[in-house]
């Protein structure tokens, strides 16, 4: 079972600790963040059960259309209180239990003075193909 | 025999079907699936000679593909019998392929993908997992490009130019599944060198040379980012660099200067450096100078600052700035870097972390927020 480990830049529940922003840790603690990033990814590959991992930049915007012969209607850059997506990675696993196992790991990476950030992460099930065998 | 020995007969093959009476896009069909049977059944039965083998292989592809084509259209096959071989040289069908497939009505995506195929002989699979995109995404990009080319004739000179930016894009590409796409780069542009008579061939080749000579000092551990400042040199290939610096010097000696000689030439003093400090900075800012005359580029501009802060202090190098596009990618690092060398340490920390969020790869965001720490580190008593 595929499911999608959501990183958010803001929104979400409220943070359970109000870290500083990366560029004012220590350069110390910015690499054994990332570190842990690395690894994790690299011990997911490990239990087979890593995909793909993503990072997307802050700037965007929303689009939509609006009607025949007019350009698209943009929105953004994004608001200061909206929500967003930082970046993703997807894993296959064998359980719900097993996603939200590794989520609350991911969760644990740390921050300022090597404790845990207690990061939010959204994790959600991918819809599948029909299965083969239907009755 | 090698990959890459059977790469290389890829562009000289589809000449020849070209050259019987083929039409390009079904010639470079035919070519591609007789180079993924060779692929398959060479290394257990190796042919005597491999281009016949490839010949006679895409050939027959070719008039089966064809014969199906005419029958569905209920016409007669116009290409049956084999023209005798001319004695049109080899070197013109591969110089002609590198033009059309970089032809200018092709976007740079296109054109990338079809070159690698036509002359580089990469598979489909291969083009597509190097840019990570799926094997059918990729294969109508390379159709789609072809049916735009369709009824270029494939005896005129094209556009050089055009050929050198592709190549450019391909070296830039790096490095991601089984293709070493930077090596492909240079191997192309290699072959490209003695095709031509242009000095800003060898420039280009040059570049790329010099600067895959620093790869290996340009990742530290973990994947992260090691600016030219910080490289362990002893770790620059020096075979690479002696080979680009005597490419670059036969190139200028032609007198005939352009963009990538003038980008080789401040590529060759710094590997000439042994050091940062020790580089020769002035002369750098005076083939920025020459390169901006060249191009009139903003990037150009951005470069130069650099390199009059380096050769001229910070304050100068922040002078230079004041005339250079605020909104470029790289303008806040570039900035940060010449307050932190004026000891503004305060603005130089805000300005890495505005650069990082406004960087567009992760090891370039990730070496921006450290150094943002790393400045921020600084200011704490």
């Amino acid at each position: 079972m595929r499911y999608l480990l959501l990183k958010h830049y803001r929104g979400g529940p409220t943070p359970t600790v109000d870290f500083a922003p990366m560029d004012q840790w220590t350069p110390a603690e910015v690499d054994a963040h990332i570190q842990f990033m690395r690894d994790f990814a690299t011990r997911l590959e490990g239990t087979g059960e890593f995909v793909e991992g993503q990072a997307l930049a802050p700037e965007g915007a929303f689009v939509r259309y609006d009607g025949e012969g007019r350009p698209p209607v943009t929105d953004g850059p994004f608001a200061e209180t909206k929500d967003l997506i930082a970046g993703w990675m997807v894993i296959d696993v064998e359980s719900w239990d097993r996603a939200v196992q590794l989520a609350g790991e991911l969760s644990a990476a740390p921050g300022p003075r090597g404790e845990p950030i207690y990061e939010w992460l959204e994790v959600r099930p991918f819809l599948t193909e029909a299965p083969t065998v239907a009755e | 025999m090698n990959e890459s020995l059977l790469r290389e007969l890829v562009p000289a093959v589809i000449g020849v079907l070209v050259r019987r009476g083929a039409d390009f896009a079904s010639a470079e069909d035919a070519v591609q699936e007789a180079l993924i049977r060779a692929l398959q059944n060479w290394p257990d039965d190796p042919p005597r000679d491999p281009k016949a083998w490839l010949v006679a292989v895409a050939w027959r592809r070719f008039l089966d593909a064809a014969r199906a084509e005419a029958s569905r259209r209920g016409r007669e096959l116009a290409v049956e019998v084999e023209p005798p071989a001319g004695p049109a040289p080899v070197t013109d069908d591969t110089l002609r392929l590198y033009f059309l497939c970089a032809h200018p009505t092709l976007p740079p995506s296109s054109a990338v993908a079809l070159t690698l195929r036509a002359v580089g002989g990469l598979t489909t699979r291969q083009i597509a997992a190097a840019y990570l995109v799926p094997e059918a995404t990729m294969a109508q990009r390379i159709s789609r490009a072809k049916r735009r080319i369709a009824g270029q004739p494939l005896d005129r000179p094209g556009d050089l130019g055009t050929v050198l930016r592709v190549l450019y894009l391909v070296f830039n590409e790096g490095y991601s599944g089984d293709v070493d796409l930077a090596a492909e780069a240079i191997r192309l542009t290699r072959q490209l060198v003695a095709l031509t008579d242009e000095p800003e061939v060898a420039g280009l080749l040059a570049l790329m040379l010099l600067h895959h000579a620093r790869r290996a000092s340009r990742t530290g551990a973990g994947g992260r980012l090691v600016p030219l400042g910080e490289q362990d040199r002893s770790r620059w290939d020096t075979c690479l660099i002696s080979e680009g610096v005597t490419v670059l010097q036969t190139a200028l000696a032609r007198d005939r200067l352009g963009e990538y000689q003038a980008q080789a030439a401040i590529a060759a003093l710094h590997a000439d450096a042994p050091t940062t400090a020790e580089t020769d900075w002035v002369q750098i800012v005076e083939w920025y100078d020459e390169l901006l005359a060249l191009t009139g580029s903003p990037v150009v501009r951005l470069n130069r600052a650099v390199a009059v802060g380096e050769a001229d202090g910070p304050q100068a190098g922040l002078a230079a700035l004041a005339g250079v596009d605020p909104d470029l990618p790289r303008y806040a690092a570039v900035a940060a870097h010449m307050y932190e060398r004026a000891g503004d340490l305060g603005h130089a920390a805000e300005l890495y972390a505005d650069a990082s969020r406004a960087a567009t790869s992760v090891p370039e965001r990730d070496h921006l927020t450290r150094e943002a720490a790393r400045v921020r580190q600084r200011l704490r008593p």
